[in-house]
């Protein structure tokens, strides 16, 4: 990426030749892309294309090389509950509820570092609109709640952590059709009150309907970008990942 | 009729003046039984050591139970806190002449196993589960085998002829002081993170939460407890050595804390209860005691047969027990759940009642 891009106000997350490596199996390549400010942008890919890892990398979970700047900031070796608080919050895959603290507490601990008692009740109020269910759960053991309700909860957190951007990993693995329709319709909304995110999905048709742009990932590189309707009209697209 | 028991019982625990009620009963009994000598002697010398053993049981519960972390280390921790405040009472404080320097050395005892707890701290922050109990493992023999190879701590031998400082005020004044130290933690912020690092590591990094600094605070605290039970211990027994505190002392701890259920103050005050207790009913001299109401044409059977080889049988019959509770009550007595009159009001709705 040239100079003149880091410079654009706009832009929100600019990575940079990423590459993340486990032992000796390298899983990205060196790959490059930005986020703006507002965007939906989606990543889409097979299993093994390095999806996760690239939202780890950005979340401070794995060590990488090459740059990934967030809001100008440099994030290398950057300890992950510090990337918290910068604004990034990583929706991890399977979930990660606390299933053995309530609803509440599960929420308290995303406000951890944070001293600003009203916005904190602004906040819950927030997601109360957003989630009517977990209001009526509050006291409720996590680990007793239904997938839905438990994926309602993380996103939930990670709006209670102040999260600019958020890094949704399959958020609607594991959920039924009318669930993930909802999911997805959430999603849209923390997006629509200024929330910009970065959606990782396998269920590459609905990612693609809400996102304003996305990357398709094949074996830690990135081989094809563009609009969310430019690829979902993509010959290649739809014979490799929607099924024509 | 039991309904409405229960209702009464269950409306009398909700008052807030029963726990503050209850701490000055115990102080004012801490005080009036070895005065008035209310009960025997032994019988005061088990209530100490019961004292003692919560708060190791509150100690290891806080990383075994809410942490999810596994120490071996804990003999460790208390063998530095015994040794430090030995030390002190013998050769440098003039205790003797001023009875209130024995908590001061009960203290800095605390505070020398807490620097070491910060020690086992670190190597956390990269292992755990079974990874880290080999390395609290490690830790406890190379305390035990420094102590053993520094002539001037006594060396293999031990240290004879410690004074008899730990009395009933002074055990239930720190036991009590601690439990509710612990309590506080265990319900503040930091408490929380401790139970999410259980639940979830890599999730509780997510939410903001700084592992390290707690891990840091929770191993400090805890190993904090474990040197001032091992102070009281020492001036208890007035006698110690390096083989008191190995791995056998460790596990003691570790049956308690599981025995009464893991994460619950409650339980591990339970626990080390029933342990402590039990242990003492399974000697030969307390059974035969507590049976010599029985006629002689009973009493002299049961004495042949069973309670004269109680000795050696007591150590088969209470890890037998044990495994028993492990099957059919996986979590122990009190596991997740806690006694009402620790959680604090803006907790209770949200906690499960015993």
């Amino acid at each position: 990426m040239s100079k003149a891009v880091i410079e654009n106000s706009n832009i929100l997350l600019e990575v940079c030749n990423l590459e993340v490596q486990y032992d000796a199996i390298k899983a990205l390549h060196g790959l490059s892309f930005t986020i703006s400010k507002g965007e939906i942008v989606t990543l889409i890919g097979a299993n093994g294309a390095g999806k996760s890892s690239i939202l780890r990398a950005i979340s401070g979970l794995t060590a990488f090389s090459g740059d990934i700047f967030f809001e100008g900031q440099n994030l290398q070796s950057v300890p992950a509950h510090k990337i918290v608080r910068l604004g990034i919050a990583h929706v991890p895959e399977g979930r990660g509820v606390f299933g053995n603290l309530t609803v509440n507490e599960n929420l308290q601990l995303a406000t951890w570092q944070r001293k600003d008692k009203a916005e904190i009740n602004a906040d819950y109020d927030r997601i109360f609109t957003l989630f009517p269910k977990l209001k009526i759960r509050l006291n409720q053991l996590a680990g007793t709640l239904s997938g839905g309700e438990q994926q309602m909860l993380v996103v939930g957190r990670a709006i209670m952590s102040r999260g600019r951007l958020l890094l949704l990993d399959e958020p609607s693995m594991g959920l039924a059709p009318k669930l993930v329709q909802e999911i997805f319709h959430i999603i849209k909304d923390i997006n629509n009150t200024g929330t910009t995110i970065l959606l990782v999905e396998q269920n590459a048709n609905m990612a693609l309907q809400i996102a304003s742009r996305a990357y398709v990932l094949e074996t830690g590189r990135i081989v094809l970008a563009g609009t969310g309707l430019e690829l979902l009209g993509s010959p290649r697209i739809k014979s490799a990942y929607l099924g024509s | 009729m039991s309904v409405l028991l229960i209702k009464q019982w269950n409306s009398l625990l909700e008052n807030d003046w029963l726990v503050p009620v209850l701490l000055t009963l115990g102080f004012g009994l801490s005080f009036a039984i070895p005065e008035y000598n209310l009960f025997s002697v032994y019988v005061q010398l088990i209530m100490m050591y019961i004292g003692i053993n919560i708060i190791l049981a509150v100690s290891l519960n806080l990383v075994n139970g809410y942490m999810g972390e596994f120490s071996l280390a804990h003999a460790g921790f208390m063998a530095v806190g015994a040794y430090s405040s030995v030390l002190l009472t013998m050769k440098v404080l003039p205790v003797a002449d001023y009875p209130l320097l024995f908590p001061c050395a009960v203290f800095i005892g605390g505070v020398v196993a807490a620097l070491l707890g910060m020690i086992i701290a670190v190597p956390s922050f990269k292992v755990r589960g079974d990874y880290l109990a080999i390395i609290t493992l490690a830790f406890l023999m190379i305390v035990k085998s420094m102590i053993e190879n520094i002539d001037f701590m006594g060396g293999p031998r031990g240290i004879p002829g410690i004074m008899k400082l730990t009395t009933m005020p002074w055990v239930f004044f720190w036991t009590a002081t601690l439990v509710w130290i612990v309590r506080n933690f265990v319900f503040s912020k930091y408490g929380r993170a401790v139970m999410a690092i259980r639940e979830d590591e890599i999730a509780s990094d997510l939410m903001s939460v700084d592992t390290k600094k707690v891990k840091f605070f929770a191993f400090m605290l805890s190993s904090f407890c474990a040197g001032i039970a091992g102070a009281l211990f020492a001036h208890l027994l007035q006698f110690i050595s390096p083989r008191i505190f190995d791995i056998t002392k460790s596990t003691d701890i570790l049956i308690m804390v599981y025995l009464g259920g893991i994460a619950s103050l409650g339980g591990s005050i339970l626990g080390a209860t029933i342990y402590t207790v039990l242990l003492e009913i399974l000697r030969p001299s307390t059974m035969a005691a507590l049976l010599s109401w029985l006629p002689s044409f009973m009493f002299d059977p049961l004495q042949a047969h069973l309670i004269t080889h109680l000795g050696t049988w007591r150590m088969v019959i209470m890890p037998l027990a044990l495994i028993m509770v492990m099957l059919y009550w996986p979590r122990g007595v009190m596991g997740l759940r806690e006694f009402r009159g620790f959680i604090p009001r803006a907790h209770k709705q949200a906690h499960h009642h015993n």
